[in-house]
C-alpha cells in the first residue's frame, strides 16, 4: 500500500504489533476492502459476468499461491506437489457433499483438513533432504495422488474420474451466479490473505524464515526444524486443499485434469513472478499469469482487426502462437527487470513516489 | 530502475482494450465457439477450427438461414479449464445462442453452467459419454457416436464380420486417461456377454512409450483383434510398434480420435497401410459440402487448403452443419428471437439429417442427444483414407444400459 511513514512514533506495544501501522495504510486498506466489496455492483448493472468470472479466477488462484508461498517463499522447501494437494481437498470436498450431503462450507474446511493431513505426510522426506532433491520428492506426491484418483474408485468416482457437486448454497442463498460466487470465493480469500500476513509475521513464520535462511542455524538457535517444516508442510496444503475445493464448488464437478502436474509448475510461476516470500506478490503473481493471456487474446485479436484488417479466422493459428510468444517474453522482461518479482516492483514504484518529485 | 513505468502503462493498456466488447447486429444470430490451437490438441483444433469457420462462410455467402447471417466468435481455450470457463463466459456476454464446447476437461467444467445459463453446448467427441440422456442433461448435445457407442460398434463389427466367436482373444489398448477408461466399462460386459477372451492394455500419459505393452499384446496374448483408443502422438507411435511387431494393421480398430491424416504422416503413410479407423463424419472431399466449399475457396481465388477433407474438418464442418441445422429448425418452428431454450428445442427436432451422406442418419430426441450413436470405419490406403463399411451402430441395448446404470448410480449417490 502506499504511504509515507515519516513521523510516526509508536508509544505503545499494542500499536506496534498492529497489521498497519500507519494511519494512511489503514485507510487505504479499508479503501481497498471497499472496492473489493463494491466490485460487483458496477458489473451487475451492466450485466458482465465475464470480467467478473476473471476475478473469481484470480482470486482462487491467488489463494493457492499464497499457500504455495509459505512453503516455497518463507520456508524454502521446493514443492511441485501444490496441484496434487488441490486434488485432494477438491476430491475431498466432493465425496463428502455429493456422498454424505454435507454443507459446502463444512466440505472446504474439511479439504483443506484433509490435503493438510496429506502435505504433510509428503513434508517427511523434508526433514532429511532439500533442495532440487525435495522437488523430487514432492513431484512423486504429485504423481502418487493423480494415479490414486485415477484408479481408485472410491476416491475417483468411477471411469471418468470427476464427481459433479451441487451448487452450493448458505442460509437459503444459492450461490448460481458469477456475482454470489465472488462474494464466496472473496471470503476464503480475505481470510487466506490476512490469516498469511499475520503468520509470517508470528513466531512461526520468523521460525519458518529462519529455516529458509539457514537451517543448520535455526537449528541451533531453538527452532525445532521437524515441528516447523511439517507445519509448514500443513499449512501450506491446507492453503491448496482450500483452493482446490472451491474450486471444485466454483466448477461443480472435482476433476483431476485441473490439477496436473502443468498446474503445480503454474504455481510455482505464479510466485517466482510475484515474489517469493512476499504474501501481496503471491496475488500479484497470480493476476499475472490467470489474467495476462485472457488480456493478449483480447488485444492482441482486436489490434490485429483494429489496425491491420486482419480478422481473426484467416490467421488463428498465427495470433493463437504469437500469444504464446509474448506471454513467454513478458514473463522472462518482469523477470529480468526485476527477479525479485513483482511485489519487489510495487515497492521500487512505492520508494519512487516516497521521494518524488525530489528524487536524489 | 525507471523501466516499470512503460510496463505498467503497457500493462494498464492492456486492460482496458481488454474490457471492450462487441456487441450483436439485430440480424445476426451469433455462435460461440471454444477451440485448441496451442495445446496439448492442437493437431486436431487447427484442422477442425477452419472447418468450422468455412461452413458458417459458406452458408452466409448463400444468404444465411431465412435471410439471417450467423456469426461465428472463436475463443482459445489452450485446453485449459480456467481459460474455457473464460471463453465461455465471454461468448455468453458477446450474445451466443448456442455453443462449440473443446475439450473433456473443459467440457466437463461447463456442464453445470450450460444447464444454470440454458444454453446449449454442442460436445462433439467429447465430454462424458452419459450425456447422451437429455433427460438428465438437457443443454448438452454430443451430437456424436460417444465413447461406448464406439466401444458397442467396434465390437459388433468383429461379431459380424471380424469373425470373433466364443473364446476369441481381444485386446484394448487405451490412453490411461478419464477418456480412454470410459469404454473399458463396455468392452468388458460384451466381452462377459459373448464368452470372448478379453484384455485390457494401458498406456501412460504422455503416451509415447507403449513398447512393453505391444509386446504383452503382439507376442504373449496375440489376440485376434486390437480395439485401439489413443490420443495425441499415441496412434501413431502404436502403429509404428505395431508394424515393428508384426502385427496386421488391418486387425487393428482405432476409435475417432486415433485415425487422422496427420498420424498416418508422423507414423509414415506405407507403414499404417491397412489400419482402420473409425470416424462419426465423412472423410475425404467427395460430398457436396466439401465441394462447395472448395467451390467457395476457388470463386475468391484462394488456394484450397490441404487439411479441406481430412478427418478433423470434416468433424469441424460437421458440428457447424449441425448448429446451422438447429437455427433453421428454431426460425421455421420457433420463430425469433433465437435464444438457447430454443435451440434446445431446435436441437432435438433434428430428424434424418445426413448432408448428402456426409453425416450417419442422424436423429435427435430428448433421451438421446448422441443422435443414434452410428459410426463408420475407414482404411488407410495409399495416401488415403477409404471408406470400409457404410454407417452402422451396436449393442445398443448395452451401451444405452450403460447410460441408465450412470443415471441410477448418480441418484444413489443423490439419497447418501
Amino acid at each position: 500500500m502506499i504511504n509515507r511513514e515519516a513521523g510516526v512514533f509508536q508509544t505503545g506495544y499494542q500499536g506496534d504489533m498492529a497489521l498497519y501501522t500507519l494511519p494512511l495504510a489503514k485507510i487505504a486498506v479499508c479503501g481497498t476492502l471497499g472496492i473489493l466489496l463494491l466490485l460487483p455492483w458496477p458489473l451487475a448493472q451492466a450485466g458482465n459476468e465475464h470480467l467478473m468470472s476473471i476475478v473469481n479466477t484470480i482470486a482462487l488462484a491467488s489463494i493457492g499461491a499464497i499457500g504455495l508461498n509459505i512453503l516455497n517463499g518463507y520456508t524454502g522447501q521446493i514443492s511441485l506437489g501444490q496441484g496434487a494437494f488441490m486434488a485432494v481437498g477438491g476430491y475431498t470436498a466432493a465425496i463428502l457433499s455429493s456422498r454424505y450431503g454435507m454443507p459446502f462450507w463444512f466440505g472446504i474446511l474439511a479439504g483443506g483438513g484433509m490435503a493438510a493431513l496429506v502435505g504433510t505426510l509428503f513434508g517427511i522426506p523434508s526433514l532429511r533432504i532439500k533442495g532440487l532433491y525435495l522437488a523430487v520428492a514432492t513431484l512423486a506426491a504429485q504423481l502418487i495422488i493423480e494415479w490414486t484418483i485415477n484408479h481408485v474408485p472410491w476416491i475417483g468416482g468411477g471411469a471418468q474420474s470427476s464427481i459433479y457437486v451441487d451448487t452450493p448454497r448458505f442460509l437459503g442463498l444459492v450461490f448460481n451466479n458469477e456475482f454470489r460466487r465472488y462474494y464466496l470465493i472473496l471470503v476464503f480469500f480475505l481470510l487466506a490473505y490476512v490469516g498469511a500476513q499475520n503468520l509470517v509475521r508470528s513466531r512461526v513464520g520468523r521460525a519458518f524464515i529462519a529455516i529458509r535462511d539457514r537451517d543448520v542455524a535455526a537449528e541451533i538457535i531453538g527452532v525445532n526444524i521437524f515441528k516447523y517444516k511439517l507445519l509448514a508442510f500443513a499449512v501450506s496444503s491446507f492453503y491448496a486443499g482450500v483452493a482446490g475445493a472451491l474450486w471444485t464448488y466454483y466448477l461443480r464437478i472435482a476433476n483431476y485434469e485441473n490439477f496436473t502436474l502443468v498446474v503445480s509448475i503454474e504455481y510455482l510461476t505464479m510466485i517466482i513472478i510475484g515474489g517469493l516470500g512476499s504474501v501481496l506478490g503471491s496475488v500479484l503473481g497470480a493476476i499475472f499469469i490467470k489474467l495476462l493471456p485472457i488480456v493478449l487474446d483480447i488485444t492482441v485479436i482486436s489490434i490485429a482487426k483494429r489496425l491491420f484488417g486482419i480478422s481473426y479466422e484467416n490467421v488463428a493459428n498465427f495470433l493463437a502462437n504469437f500469444q504464446l510468444l509474448m506471454f513467454g517474453a513478458l514473463i522472462i522482461i518482469f523477470l529480468t527487470v526485476e527477479p525479485e518479482g513483482l511485489a519487489r516492483l510495487w515497492e521500487n514504484v512505492k520508494r519512487y513516489f516516497r521521494l518524488w518529485p525530489y528524487s536524489y | 530502475m525507471r523501466n516499470w513505468k512503460w510496463l505498467i502503462g503497457l500493462f494498464v493498456c492492456g486492460c482496458v482494450a481488454g474490457v471492450s466488447g462487441t456487441t450483436a447486429l439485430a440480424d445476426e444470430i451469433v455462435i460461440g465457439g471454444q477451440c485448441d490451437r496451442t495445446g496439448p490438441t492442437k493437431n486436431v483444433g487447427t484442422q477442425l477450427c477452419p472447418g468450422v469457420f468455412d461452413y458458417i462462410k459458406l452458408i452466409n455467402k448463400k444468404g444465411g438461414i431465412n435471410g439471417h447471417t450467423l456469426r461465428y466468435i472463436e475463443v482459445e481455450n489452450a485446453y485449459k479449464v480456467d481459460r474455457g470457463v473464460e471463453a465461455y463466459e465471454r461468448l455468453k456476454r458477446d450474445g451466443a445462442v448456442v455453443m462449440l464446447d473443446y475439450g473433456t476437461p473443459i467440457v466437463y467444467a461447463l456442464t453445470p453452467r450450460h444447464m444454470e445459463d440454458k444454453l446449449p453446448g454442442l460436445t462433439p467427441g467429447f465430454g462424458r459419454a452419459d450425456s447422451t440422456d437429455g433427460q438428465r442433461f438437457p443443454y448438452i448435445f454430443p451430437m456424436a457416436a460417444s465413447y461406448w457407442s464406439q466401444m458397442g460398434a467396434a465390437m459388433q463389427y468383429l461379431k459380424d464380420k471380424g469373425g470373433v466367436k466364443k473364446g476369441s482373444k481381444i485386446a484394448y489398448l487405451f490412453y490411461d486417461n478419464p477418456a480412454g477408461r470410459e469404454p473399458l466399462g463396455v468392452f468388458k460386459r460384451i466381452c462377459d456377454i459373448e464368452g470372448y477372451e478379453c484384455r485390457d492394455f494401458a498406456v501412460p500419459a504422455p503416451g509415447v512409450e507403449m513398447s512393453s505393452q505391444l509386446l504383452d499384446i503382439t507376442r504373449r496374448m496375440q489376440p485376434e483383434w486390437v480395439v485401439a483408443h489413443l490420443f495425441g502422438k499415441a496412434p501413431s507411435v502404436s502403429i509404428k510398434e505395431f508394424r515393428k511387431n508384426g502385427f496386421p494393421l488391418d486387425k487393428v480398430i482405432s476409435l475417432v480420435w486415433g485415425a487422422g491424416e496427420e498420424d498416418m504422416q508422423v507414423a509414415g503413410w506405407d507403414t499404417a497401410q491397412g489400419y482402420l479407423g473409425m470416424q462419426f463424419a465423412g472423410v475425404g472431399r467427395d460430398f457436396p459440402v466439401i465441394q462447395d466449399i472448395i467451390k467457395m475457396y476457388q470463386a475468391e481465388n484462394q488456394e484450397v487448403p490441404e487439411h479441406v477433407g481430412w478427418v478433423y474438418y470434416n468433424r469441424g464442418v460437421l458440428t457447424a452443419a449441425l448448429i446451422a441445422e438447429g437455427i433453421r429448425l428454431v426460425l421455421e418452428h420457433e420463430g425469433l428471437p433465437v435464444t438457447g431454450e430454443k435451440m434446445q428445442k431446435g436441437f432435438e427436432r433434428i430428424k434424418d439429417f445426413t448432408l448428402g451422406g456426409f453425416l450417419p442418419p442422424l436423429t435427435v430426441v430428448r433421451d438421446d442427444h448422441e443422435g443414434g450413436g452410428w459410426v463408420r470405419f475407414y482404411q488407410t490406403k495409399g495416401e488415403k483414407l477409404t471408406p470400409f463399411t457404410d454407417w452402422f451402430r451396436g449393442y445398443r441395448d448395452v451401451v444405452l444400459d450403460e447410460v441408465k446404470k450412470a443415471e441410477k448410480a448418480e441418484k444413489t449417490e443423490d439419497k447418501k
